[in-house]
C-alpha cells in the first residue's frame, strides 16, 4: 500500500506544473483568483491548495470531516446547509467560510459527488458562480494517497455579496407550466425502478447512475453529450432536474447537463416529494413486476 | 511495487493463470450504428417493424407493455466469462439497468429494463470486455450453450468447450443464417448426463471412437429437439459424427432450415416443427445428403473460418497443491456450520485432481453489480482459469478452486450474501423473467422461483441428499423459457377463473429430465400461484412415505409418472388425488390475496403483448 502510495504521488506531481500554468493563464478578469471549470481536478487542487487561493469545501458529516479531510477544507455538512437554504442564510454561510466574491470554491463529498453537487449549485444560485465540484469522492482522494489533514479549519469573516440567479431554479409551478412547453424538458435523475414506479408527467429518466463512471463523479463532457445526445435532446432545450426528496442526485444531474454542454440547465431542488406532497398528477407504471428482478 | 506488479506476484503465489486474452465477439461500430438506427426510428424515419428486426438482430428485446425499454441479453458464448466481463456487466447494469444483472436459462445474461437509447452505451461497454448483443435475439443461431462441467466432468469424452466457441464463432454475422425462419439454437453437452442436448435444434455430445486402429474424436449429434408451447427431443442423427465433419452438418443443418423452414405460422416455425412435418426419417437423409453437398462446395476460406484449434486454451492451467483433505460430509443437516452445508451442495470435486466446481447460488439467476464485483475478484484470484461460467440453472460455476481456497471463496462470497447453499440441489429454483419484464408472461414465475428457493433452503431441504437430483423449474406462460418441461417437478404460468375470480394458476409437470436421456415432462394438473410451494412440499412429503429404499426423489417421479409405483401412490391418478386439497384455495371474500400473484397487491389480470422471440 506504501508502494502505491508513492507511485500515485509520483505520477500526479509532474503533470501538476504543467497544468498549473496553463491554468495561470487562462485566469482573467479577477487577477489573483483562478476560474475554475465546472470540474476540479485533482491536480488542480493541489496546486490552488498549495497557493492558498482556494476554499475547499467538505460536505460530509462534521466527524467525517474531524477525522480527516482534504489540507485547508472548511466543513460545511449538507444537512447544516439544508436547515436553511434561504439565499440570505447561504450567503452568511459563505461569509463565515471566509469565501469572498470571486474566490475560487470547490466542493467534496464522499457520496459520489451528489452532495457537493447540491451545496456547488446553492453556491452559484446566491451569487458565487466560481464554484466546482471536486472530480472525485474524499475516499478516491485517500485511496489515491493524496494529502490529507484532521486539523479543523476556520478563516477570518469574509464579506460576500448577494445576486440571486434565477435562471437556475426551478418551483412547482415553474415545472407544472413548462410540461407543456416546446423546447423544455424535464429530467428526473432518480434510478430506473423508482422512475418506473411513479414520476412527473412527461419527465425523461437520466438516472444519476450513468453520469459517473470508476474514479470519477462525472463522465468526461463528450462522452455525457453523447449519452444526452442519443435520447435526442437538442443542445438548445431547457432542461430542468429533479429527483426523490431535496435536489442532490439532480444536483449532480444539473453539472452533468452543463458539462455536456447543455446551458440552460434548471434545478428544481424540492423535487418530487413536494411535489407528491402538492398532490399533483403522476405518472405510475404498474404493468410489469419489475422490482423483482432486483438482487437487493 | 505497483499494484499490478503485487497482483502478478499474489497470483503466482496461488498458481491462477494469467488472464484469457479479450475473446473480441463484440464490435465497436455496431454501438454507432445502433445508436444511429434508433435515432433515426425515433425520428419515424423506420418503421416499428423494421426497427423490430434490427433491435432483435442486436440483442435488444422489448420489455412488458412499455416499448422505451430494452431487456438487453448478452451473449456469454459456452457460458465462459472473465472476472473483467464481469466486472464490466456490473458498471453497465448500475449505470443502465437496474442495478442487478439476470443469468439466463440460455447461459446469456440479461439487463433489463434498459432505456432504448441506452442500448448502444451498454454495447459499448461490451464491446470493450470483448462481449456482444448481436444475435441474442432474433431469427438466428442465438447463444451456442456448452455445458459448464466440460474441460473438468470426469466422464467427458474430451472437452467440447474449444468446438461449441468456433461454431459460436462461424455463425455469429455469418450472412447464411441472418434471416432463418426462427431462432436456431446449438447446444453442446460434456457427457451423457449434462447439458441441454436433447432440446436444442442441434445438440452435440463429445464422443471417442476407433476407427481404423485410430482414437478418433467427433459427437453424438442430436437434431429437432426444443422446448416450447409444443416441444419434442432431438433425434440422434447418426452413431457417431467425426471432428472433422462438425461444421458441415451444423451448416447442412442451418441450410435445410433456411430453405425449407416455415416463415408464415409463427407459432410453428422452429425447427422441431419442420422435422415432426417432415418426419425424421425423411428429415435425416435430407441432412446426410446436404451435408456432403456442403462439404464438396464449400470454400476452404469460409471451411477455415471455424478453427477449433484457435479455440483451445492453451495456457497451462497450473496444478492443485495436492489432495486436500476435506470435511466432505457424508451427512449435513440445517443446523450443521454454514461453511460444511455449502460445501455438501455447491462444491463438486473435478477429474483434474485436487480442482473444483464452485457454485454460486442466486435466486432466479438474480446478481446485484457489488455481488458481480466480489464475484470477479473471487474469480480472479482463487480459480486457476480465472473464468466462470453461467449455468442453464442460473447460476454461476466457478471452476479449478483448489481444495485448500475453498474456506477462502467461501468467506468471501459470504460478504457479499453469496454463499447461500443448495444451488446443486432441489433448492435451487429455475425461473424465467415472467412478469417482471416479459411481453408474454402471464405470471410472475420470476418470484415464484425465488420464494421456492427461500423457503426451501428456511427448511434445510438442501441438506437431504434424496432430494438433490430433483429439479424445478418454473415458466411464466407456457413458451418454456424456464425450461419447465425438463423438470423433475416444472411449472408454466396461466390465468384461470376460481370461483368468480380470475387467478394466477400453473400447470403443473412431472418427470422431464434433461442429457441425452432426458425426456419431457408430463402436465398433471393445475396449481394455484398461491398454493405452488405448499403442493411441491406435500409431493415431497409424499415421496418420503411412499419412496422404496434409495429411490431419490427424481427417480420416484419418474416411477409414478410410468404408473409403477409400489405403495398407496402407484400413478398419477392416486397422486392427484393426493394433491387435491394442497391446491384447494379459501374463498376469495376472506382471502383475496391467495388469488394474486407474487408480487402484486391488487387483482390478478392476465395481460400481454406481442412476443418477441420472433420478429
Amino acid at each position: 500500500m506504501r508502494g502505491l502510495k508513492k507511485a500515485a504521488k509520483a505520477k500526479v506531481k509532474p503533470k501538476i506544473k504543467a497544468r498549473a500554468v496553463k491554468v495561470a493563464k487562462k485566469a482573467k478578469g479577477a487577477p489573483g483568483f483562478v476560474r475554475l471549470p465546472i470540474v476540479c481536478d485533482a491536480d488542480l487542487l493541489r496546486t490552488l491548495v498549495r497557493k492558498k487561493s482556494v476554499r475547499v469545501v467538505d460536505v460530509r458529516r462534521a466527524e467525517d470531516y474531524k477525522a480527516g479531510h482534504i489540507p485547508t477544507a472548511v466543513s460545511l455538512p449538507l444537512a447544516r446547509l439544508l436547515e436553511n437554504d434561504s439565499p440570505e442564510r447561504v450567503v452568511q454561510i459563505l461569509e463565515e467560510l471566509g469565501i469572498t466574491e470571486k474566490m475560487p470554491v470547490v466542493v467534496y463529498d464522499d457520496t459520489f459527488g451528489a452532495l457537493a453537487a447540491r451545496v456547488a449549485w446553492t453556491f452559484q444560485y446566491v451569487g458565487h458562480t466560481n464554484t466546482a465540484l471536486l472530480e472525485m469522492t474524499f475516499s478516491q482522494w485517500k485511496g489515491l494517497g493524496l494529502e490529507v489533514e484532521a486539523k479543523e479549519n476556520t478563516f477570518k469573516r469574509a464579506k460576500h455579496p448577494l445576486s440571486v440567479n434565477k435562471e437556475m431554479y426551478a418551483d412547482a409551478p415553474y415545472v407544472e407550466a413548462a410540461q407543456s412547453q416546446q423546447g423544455k424538458l424535464l429530467v428526473d435523475s432518480r434510478e430506473r425502478l423508482n422512475f418506473l414506479t411513479e414520476h412527473i408527467p412527461t419527465a425523461r429518466n437520466i438516472p444519476y447512475t450513468m453520469l459517473g463512471s470508476n474514479g470519477s463523479i462525472l463522465r468526461k463532457a463528450d462522452e455525457l453529450k453523447r449519452m444526452i445526445e442519443n435520447r435526442g435532446i437538442p443542445q438548445d432545450s431547457e432542461i430542468i432536474t429533479y429527483c426523490g426528496s431535496v435536489g442532490t442526485l439532480s444536483g449532480l444531474a444539473y453539472y452533468a447537463l452543463k458539462l455536456a454542454g447543455y446551458n440552460n440547465v434548471k434545478l428544481y431542488p424540492k423535487s418530487f416529494k413536494e411535489w407528491k406532497s402538492l398532490g399533483k398528477p403522476k405518472d405510475e407504471f404498474k404493468e410489469a413486476n419489475y422490482w423483482d428482478l432486483s438482487a437487493e | 511495487m505497483t499494484r499490478a506488479r503485487a497482483a502478478a506476484a499474489s497470483q503466482k503465489q496461488r498458481g491462477v493463470s494469467p488472464p484469457k486474452p479479450n475473446p473480441k465477439w463484440g464490435r465497436e461500430e455496431e454501438t454507432e450504428y445502433f445508436a444511429k438506427k434508433v435515432k433515426l426510428f425515433r425520428q419515424g424515419k423506420i418503421s416499428e417493424d423494421d426497427f423490430r428486426r434490427f433491435r432483435l438482430q442486436h440483442g435488444a428485446y422489448g420489455s412488458r407493455l412499455h416499448a422505451d425499454y430494452s431487456m438487453v441479453r448478452i451473449k456469454v458464448p459456452s457460458g465462459e466469462i472473465t472476472a473483467d466481463q464481469i466486472e464490466k456487466i456490473a458498471s453497465l447494469s448500475e449505470a443502465f439497468s437496474i442495478g442487478s444483472a439476470h443469468v439466463s436459462t440460455r447461459q446469456n445474461i440479461q439487463l433489463h429494463w434498459v432505456q432504448l437509447e441506452d442500448v448502444s452505451e451498454v454495447m459499448r461497454g461490451l464491446v470493450e470486455s470483448g462481449l456482444t448483443t448481436r444475435e441474442a435475439c432474433g431469427n438466428t443461431v442465438r447463444n451456442v450453450m456448452c455445458s459448464h462441467f466440460a474441460g473438468v466432468c470426469p466422464n467427458e469424452a474430451f472437452d467440447a468447450t474449444p468446438y461449441s466457441m468456433a461454431v459460436a464463432r462461424f455463425f455469429l454475422r455469418n450472412p447464411m443464417c441472418q434471416n432463418l425462419p426462427r431462432k436456431f439454437k446449438v447446444n453442446f453437452g460434456c457427457c451423457e448426463k449434462h447439458g441441454l442436448v436433447k432440446v436444442a435444434d442441434i445438440g452435440l455430445v463429445p464422443a471417442i471412437k476407433e476407427i481404423d486402429g485410430r482414437q478418433v474424436k467427433g459427437f453424438r449429434v442430436y437434431l429437432g429437439g426444443g422446448l416450447g408451447a409444443a416441444s419434442f427431443i432431438g433425434h440422434p442423427l447418426e452413431d457417431f459424427t467425426p471432428e472433422d465433419r462438425v461444421l458441415s452438418t451444423c451448416m447442412a443443418t442451418v441450410r435445410l432450415f433456411d430453405r425449407h423452414g416455415n416463415r408464415e405460422n409463427m407459432a410453428r416455425n422452429r425447427m422441431r416443427y419442420l422435422v415432426h412435418e417432415t418426419g425424421w426419417e425423411k428429415f435425416q437423409k435430407m441432412v446426410l445428403k446436404e451435408r456432403t453437398a456442403v462439404e464438396m462446395t464449400t470454400s476452404l476460406a469460409t471451411a477455415a473460418s471455424y478453427d477449433v484449434e484457435s479455440q483451445v486454451d492453451k495456457r497451462a492451467l497450473p496444478k492443485s497443491n495436492g489432495i486436500v483433505k476435506l470435511p466432505m460430509f457424508d451427512k449435513v443437516t440445517k443446523d450443521s456450520p454454514a461453511f460444511e452445508r455449502w460445501l455438501h451442495t455447491n462444491t463438486v470435486p473435478q477429474k483434474q485432481q485436487g480442482m473444483f466446481t464452485v457454485f454460486i447460488t442466486l435466486g432466479a439467476g438474480d446478481i446485484t453489480a457489488s455481488q458481480l464485483r466480489v464475484l470477479a475478484s473471487a474469480i480472479r484470484e482463487l480459480s486457476a482459469e480465472g473464468v466462470a461460467r453461467t449455468t442453464p440453472q442460473q447460476n454461476f460455476a466457478v471452476r479449478y478452486v483448489r481444495g485448500s481456497d475453498l474456506k477462502e471463496f467461501f468467506d468471501r462470497l459470504s460478504t457479499a450474501g453469496l454463499a447461500n447453499p443448495g444451488a446443486l440441489t432441489v433448492a435451487s429454483a429455475v425461473g424465467c423473467s415472467g412478469t417482471t419484464s416479459c411481453n408474454l408472461a402471464i405470471t410472475n414465475s420470476h418470484r415464484l422461483a425465488k420464494e421456492v428457493q427461500r423457503r426451501f433452503l428456511e427448511l434445510g431441504l438442501d441438506t437431504d441428499d434424496s432430494l438433490a437430483d430433483a429439479t424445478i423449474k418454473i415458466s411464466g406462460c407456457p413458451n418454456s423459457c424456464g425450461q419447465h418441461e425438463i423438470a423433475t417437478i416444472g411449472f408454466f404460468g396461466g390465468a384461470t377463473r376460481i370461483g368468480n375470480t380470475m387467478s394466477p394458476t400453473y400447470t403443473m409437470l412431472f418427470g422431464g429430465s434433461a442429457g441425452e436421456q432426458g425426456e419431457l415432462g408430463r402436465a398433471i394438473m393445475r396449481v394455484p400461484a398461491k398454493r405452488v410451494i405448499d403442493t411441491i412440499l406435500k409431493i415431497i412429503e409424499t415421496y418420503r412415505t411412499e419412496r422404496s429404499q434409495g429411490e431419490t426423489l427424481h427417480q420416484w417421479v419418474v416411477r409414478i409418472v410410468k404408473g409403477q409405483g409400489a405403495g398407496n401412490v402407484k400413478n398419477l391418478d392416486d397422486m392427484k388425488k393426493v394433491l387435491v386439497p394442497a391446491i384447494q384455495l379459501p374463498p376469495a371474500e376472506s382471502d383475496p390475496d391467495a388469488y394474486r400473484d407474487y408480487g402484486s397487491d391488487s387483482k390478478f389480470t392476465a395481460k400481454t403483448a406481442r412476443g418477441e422471440c420472433a420478429a
